[in-house]
């Protein structure tokens, strides 16, 4: 009986490589594949579905929600949740649409500012969301809902419960530019976040230590690093891309609104899980999510093109995300079996 | 394996495989009606897969069960459990917020109308908590009882289901002396009543005292099945690891102590705990010992700053240090390697790599970036340095083995390179071999003028490898052993003093 026969199998190089290419299948291609089909299902079915001009259409309203998803994504790694996301970006849409619309300001000084206010108010929003949570040692759910809340009815108070428009023109313009015929600008803002957020996730220390503290938090407390700091981190980033996502909600609808954002929370939320991360935090990219929203919107719009009412639309939507979760499941399963 | 007595359990050719591995193959045996059967091999030998197969977590791929006689094939744990095969895991599986009593019943509470019967379940509970010689209130919450205590819930709970064939998994392994005497009286107890049992443990000289006969495993093989009696030690060990082992001495003479590396004076964890302090010099390796729950742990975890503490000072090579968190204390050099590895110590679902750098990803990075391939480099030597056995330093950590899990949490402090190692139970749950690699890593260190603190349950072990050993009983430190000094009874009469009085 030799000693080592039973451990070392040794597999073929050949083997060794195409059980790596399956591994880059089931791990990180999984959610391609998924868009993938259900792009050729709308193709064959639905008329005008595969056009030019309605994958503009798709690109266009898909910004918003990912922008939003990529900041969720930071929140969810943590093992938290973001739900004030959709308030915060109404309070930043009526913050920057009042300022741009303040008299006195020329368009260059103006629009600077108001991006700048977007972005800090949504910053100091997630900011509080996770200082609170982490100083009290409150769920994150609890806390941002009554951000949810508060941010709401600040966004009330300080447009007086109106609608702002009469934004510049030249911001009006850029919000409709489509660069290269094919790339609307509102867009590449929100493929520009997501490429942000991928290379902060994949190659920066603070990237790791996202990860590592989703895993486990006290183990990574125990190695010397303070996890509070970074999951403050998280939500700051997740405010700061509300803070974004209502500078795009501005380009594209050109008015400031309290009422803006309504429910938004739910489709970042849903973009995220369909996109592969896990709800126990530790596990997920944020590709996955850019995925798991251009999904969700493609399904959205190939219903609409289906003739789908949008009485029956939210149902498809809704068992469409469960889906996503069983399936995840098996993609697990299946991963762990290969790691053996 | 060819005793007279009727088999309960018959194993032929039995296989099972895993992508990339061969966990079982070609293992036949019968287990007796009736004996206590010891199953050893070193971590991976193939024992839990065994187990599994028995509990219904895996499906043979290979051969044949039979359980009385007939085929056994349970498709889930549960099936298993109906056949009357219980295991006891070495994790325990209770939950913690329900009672004694309901958890001893959960999967058959007593129930009218859809309504727990209270009365009948605590009488149920009761009788179950004497035949194992617990007598604790079955109305309290499990959360209330000590590890000990907690095992033998377990065991009452598998009696609960009449099961005929009773699998225990390293039950020893978080309890101290007295607590396994109790134990082993009870298993006798079991057996004189014909439950059978098969008994796994790491801890060689106590399966004399229970076993009838023995099992040992060794890469997936099964390397034969004898009478215990008559069985040496020495020779059990060889059989196991495939090779003769030295005893568990590895002190080394050569090693020169230098200067005072950590001082810990009148250090308070609370305000009703007594005061700590000790000292550990550069190129020494100190010994803790003490029963379960005698304050070794809190003690280090206070003065590594995971816990507040109400009082006291801790100096690190000479120079007073500030340690309020864990951040502060492995900035001033001090690492911990905690004893639950799993709870506290490994990123479960991360590579072996980022588990090693987490100490300090800075030094894998520039401006904040990661530097894989550095990453990959220092994973790979320190692999080397600790003999650790995985696919690759990508491998995620959850699927290595118990001893190649620990090594990668002492590699973890090697890549900080602190200089004062705190290790809490580095051996527990680690095959035999290993230990003897840790042993001699710890020994590595100490001759590159480290200094380690190093808390065991197992007195031999602290006898074989340290400089000093330091007692702890009921959180106070009752005696501080010399090399020469060095005696077990006198260690465990030490751990026992402030019980005593």
């Amino acid at each position: 009986m030799t000693d080592d026969a039973a451990y070392t199998p040794s597999p073929t190089v050949a083997k060794r490589r195409a059980s790596k290419l399956w591994r880059f299948v089931i791990r990180d291609a999984g959610v391609v594949v998924a868009l993938v089909l259900i792009l050729i299902f709308f193709s064959i079915k639905a008329p005008y579905f595969a056009t030019s001009g309605n994958f503009l259409k798709i690109f266009v309203q898909t910004a918003i929600n990912t922008v939003l998803a990529a900041g969720m994504t930071f929140v969810i790694l943590v093992g938290g949740i973001d739900l004030s996301v959709g308030s915060v970006l109404a309070l930043c849409t009526v913050v920057g649409a009042l300022i741009m619309t303040a008299e006195g300001w020329s368009p260059y000084q103006s629009v600077p500012l108001a991006l700048f206010a977007c972005a800090a108010t949504g910053a100091v929003c997630g900011f509080l969301n996770g200082w609170i949570s982490e100083r009290w040692r409150i769920p994150s759910f609890i806390v941002t809902l009554g951000m949810l809340n508060v941010a709401h009815g600040a966004a009330r108070v300080i447009s007086d419960n109106s609608t702002i428009t009469g934004l510049p023109q030249s911001f009006v313009d850029f919000g409709n530019l489509i660069i290269g015929g094919f790339m609307p600008s509102i867009f590449m803002i929100a493929i520009l976040v997501v490429l942000v957020g991928w290379f902060v996730l994949r190659f920066t220390v603070f990237g790791r230590l996202i990860f590592a503290i989703g895993t486990n938090a006290e183990a990574v407390r125990l190695s010397g690093h303070n996890p509070p700091f970074y999951k403050i981190a998280a939500f700051t980033i997740s405010g700061f891309t509300a803070g974004i996502a209502a500078i795009v909600y501005l380009l594209r609808l050109n008015v400031g609104s309290p009422i803006a954002g309504v429910g938004y929370e739910l489709n970042a939320i849903a973009a995220v899980i369909i996109g592969g991360t896990s709800l126990n935090g530790g596990q997920g990219s944020i590709i996955g999510t850019l995925i798991g929203a251009c999904i969700l919107q493609v399904l959205s719009t190939g219903l609409q093109l289906l003739g789908v009412g949008d009485n029956f639309k939210p149902i498809v939507i809704g068992m469409v995300v469960v889906l996503a979760v069983i399936l995840d499941t098996y993609r697990q399963r299946l991963l762990r079996r290969l790691d053996y | 394996m060819s005793e007279a007595g009727d088999p309960l359990l018959e194993l032929h050719a039995v296989g099972k495989r895993f992508p990339g591995a061969v966990a079982l193959s070609d293992v036949s045996l019968s287990i007796n009606r009736g004996e206590t059967h010891i199953l050893l091999g070193e971590n991976g030998a193939g024992k839990s897969t065994l187990i599994k197969l028995l509990a219904g977590v895996y499906a043979p791929d290979d051969g044949e069960i039979r359980f009385e006689g007939q085929p056994y094939r349970p498709s889930s744990p549960h099936g298993a459990s109906a056949a009357g095969i219980r295991v006891v895991h070495q994790e325990l599986n209770l939950m913690q917020h329900l009672s004694i009593a309901e958890n001893l019943m959960l999967e058959k509470l007593p129930s009218k109308y859809g309504l727990v019967q209270r009365s009948k379940l605590r009488a149920k509970a009761s009788a179950l908590l004497e035949e194992v010689g617990l007598s604790v209130d079955p109305r309290l919450r499990v959360s209330a009882l000590g590890i000990a205590q907690m095992q033998l819930v377990e065991i009452a709970k598998a009696l609960g289901y009449e099961s005929k064939l009773l699998i225990l998994d390293e039950p020893t392994a978080t309890l101290t002396p007295p607590e396994i005497n109790r134990l082993f009286q009870i298993i006798k107890r079991l057996k004189a009543k014909g439950v059978t049992i098969i008994y796994i443990s790491h801890r060689l000289h106590e399966i004399f005292e229970i076993g009838d006969r023995v099992t040992v495993l060794r890469n997936g093989r099964l390397m034969l099945t004898r009478a215990l009696e008559g069985f040496a030690i020495e020779d059990i060990v060889r059989t196991m690891v495939g090779r003769r082992m030295e005893n568990q001495l590895v002190f080394r003479e050569d090693v020169a102590l230098g200067d005072e590396l950590l001082r810990v004076r009148n250090l308070k964890r609370n305000n009703r705990a007594p005061e700590v302090s000790f000292d550990v010099r550069r190129g020494e390796i100190v010994g803790v010992a003490g029963l379960v729950g005698s304050g070794r742990t809190e003690t280090v975890r206070a003065i590594f700053g995971a816990d507040p503490k109400a009082g006291g000072e801790v100096w690190l090579s000479g120079h007073k240090a500030e340690v309020r968190s864990p951040k502060m204390a492995v900035k001033s050099g001090l690492g911990l390697a905690t004893e639950d590895r799993k709870e506290q110590g490994l990123l479960l679902d991360l590579s072996c790599e980022a588990n090693i750098t987490i100490t300090d990803p800075q030094k894998v990075a520039r401006v904040g970036l990661l530097d894989r391939t550095a990453e990959a480099r220092f994973a790979s030597d320190l692999f080397g340095k600790l003999r650790v056995k995985a696919k690759s330093t990508k491998q995620i950590i959850r699927h290595l083995s118990g001893g190649n899990q620990q090594k990668i949490v002492l590699a973890k402090w090697l890549f900080r390179g602190s200089d004062m190692l705190i290790l809490d139970e580095p051996t527990r749950g680690v095959d035999v071999g290993a230990k003897h690699e840790i042993y001699e890593l710890l020994w590595m260190l100490a001759a590159q003028g480290k200094g380690i603190l190093m808390i065991s349950s197992e007195i031999p072990e602290l006898i074989g490898v340290c400089h000093r050993i330091l007692v702890f009983s009921k959180g106070k430190i009752v005696g501080e052993l010399a090399r020469p000094e060095f005696d077990q009874e006198k260690i465990l009469s030490l751990a026992f003093q402030e019980h005593i009085q």
